[in-house]
């Protein structure tokens, strides 16, 4: 650990993870526990109609495939409880999923021979960048359920990616397509200062971290 | 490579009580590299045994101001920093910062067109770096600027001097407050939550070109970036803050 200025009078309160090992073990660096879901985004909440609300996977690949809303629902979709840490030092354990994974979403086209990165796009302009080796085998997924229910606007609705090893930028609310590409492009908020890759338990919040 | 954002110590010079539950504090931090209105900086705090916490704070302070940082910060009852930072904290003692962070949710005198500004509680910290710093830029650079902030009640308003001088100073900032809770006899602002009709009312003098910030807690800030689009602004032109559950 690299030095740290002792505050003075500064105790803590310890509660960190309610106060159980087993939280505290599954609370990144710097980050602290919460049971809320707070919402970030950095701009307004856009809302595309599920009649023209498509899923698309382009760039690098064979031949591009797009889902509409009802095929998306219908891939093979199953549970996920994952923690969940945004780089505004929240943590959230235990989050319930539904959707699909990358995996298989990736089953549907055939990679190109170059393909290493992926660029996750949104409704709103919204971008994303993940290695493709970060969004594999269990990896990722694009949820449309939270907690048993569909998932609110705010909150990414209608689909969102989950990406629960990454800080939670990179898992891109309003989501619409993935783009494979060989080469790394920044996306929205790596482009304005945040760490490129953004591993929690390294503590990779910004640019040089 | 991009050279980490360093850890620095900041030195307490100064606290000031904002409300019963809000107060500044005046850092000075003889290196530091200046900011944008709107940006944010990490605080650590140590325990002796090495027990450590973070959590961003907003700017309060315009960047014109070399080494020195207001955060304002209100007083979260089951929090780890704010209650340190308004119980135990003093003028002289030092703290672990670093920054600034953000490079989306800021604003200087070089954007072209007017500035719109909603805030609910808190909210107002990184608007009022903006409103500063507009008013420490020569009087004809000073776009036209309205502030739409929601508070609770009378005693809760934020800054509410400091903001009543600058929308006196006749330079084109308008500020309009709306209490949600309680109002003291005679009050003559808005009564209610911010709605697309107080949005309207306040967006129509500052202007349809205006670039809009909005912060506070999500349900202000999803009713109000969603009935600012409804009103004609440009969805890349409304940015937005959040804090607190999501209340849902």
């Amino acid at each position: 650990m690299v030095d740290r200025f002792v505050t003075r009078g500064f105790t803590g309160r310890r509660d960190r993870g309610g106060g159980t090992a087993d939280a505290a073990r599954r609370t990144p660096p710097g980050q602290y526990l919460t049971t809320d879901f707070p919402v970030l985004s950095a701009g307004p909440t856009p809302r595309t109609p599920l009649d023209r609300w498509t899923f698309t996977i382009e760039g690098l690949v064979r031949e591009p495939v797009t889902w509409s809303w009802d095929a998306f629902r219908a891939l093979p979709a199953r549970d996920w409880t994952v923690d969940i840490s945004c780089v505004t030092k929240w943590t959230k354990l235990d989050m319930r999923w539904r959707g699909v994974s990358v995996d298989t979403l990736l089953e549907g086209v055939e990679l190109g021979d170059r393909a290493a990165f992926v660029i996750a796009w949104s409704d709103g302009d919204y971008t994303t960048n993940l290695p493709l080796g970060d969004v594999l085998n269990g990896a990722a997924f694009v949820a449309w359920e939270y907690d048993g229910r569909p998932l609110s606007p705010e909150h990414g609705g209608p689909a969102r990616l989950v990406v629960p090893a990454r800080y939670f930028w990179k898992s891109a609310k309003w989501i619409r397509g993935l783009r494979i590409t060989d080469r790394d492009e920044p996306g929205f908020w790596e482009s304005l200062g945040y760490h490129n890759r953004g591993d929690q338990w390294l503590e990779e919040r910004y640019g040089g971290d | 490579m991009t050279s980490p954002i360093a850890w620095r110590l900041a030195t307490i010079v100064g606290i000031r009580d904002e409300t019963p539950t809000v107060k500044s504090f005046a850092l000075s931090i003889p290196d530091w590299p200046s900011h944008r209105p709107g940006q944010h900086v990490d605080l650590r705090l140590t325990a002796a045994d090495g027990y450590s916490v973070e959590r961003s704070y907003s700017i309060a302070s315009e960047p014109e101001r070399a080494g020195l940082v207001d955060l304002t910060v209100e007083r979260i009852e089951d929090g780890e920093v704010s209650t340190f930072l308004h119980d135990i904290a003093e003028v002289g003692d030092r703290i672990e910062l670093r920054g600034p962070i953000g490079g989306y949710f800021v604003w200087d005198i070089a954007a072209a067109g007017p500035l719109y500004l909603v805030a609910g509680g808190s909210g107002v910290v990184p608007l009022m770096a903006m409103l500063r710093h507009r008013a420490g830029a020569a009087a004809e650079r000073r776009p036209r600027a309205g502030l739409l902030f929601s508070s609770r009640h009378a005693e809760e308003i934020i800054y509410r001097a400091e903001l009543h001088r600058l929308a006196g100073a006749g330079d084109g900032l308008t500020v309009w407050h709306t209490l949600t809770r309680s109002r003291p006899d005679g009050w003559a602002g808005y009564d209610r939550r911010i709605d697309e009709r107080m949005l309207a009312e306040t967006l129509e003098p500052v202007g349809i070109g205006a670039r809009a910030f909005i912060c506070g807690p999500t349900a202000l800030v999803e009713t109000a970036a969603n009935a600012l689009v409804r009103l004609g602004l440009p969805p890349d032109r409304v940015r937005t803050e959040r804090f607190g559950p999501s209340g849902t």
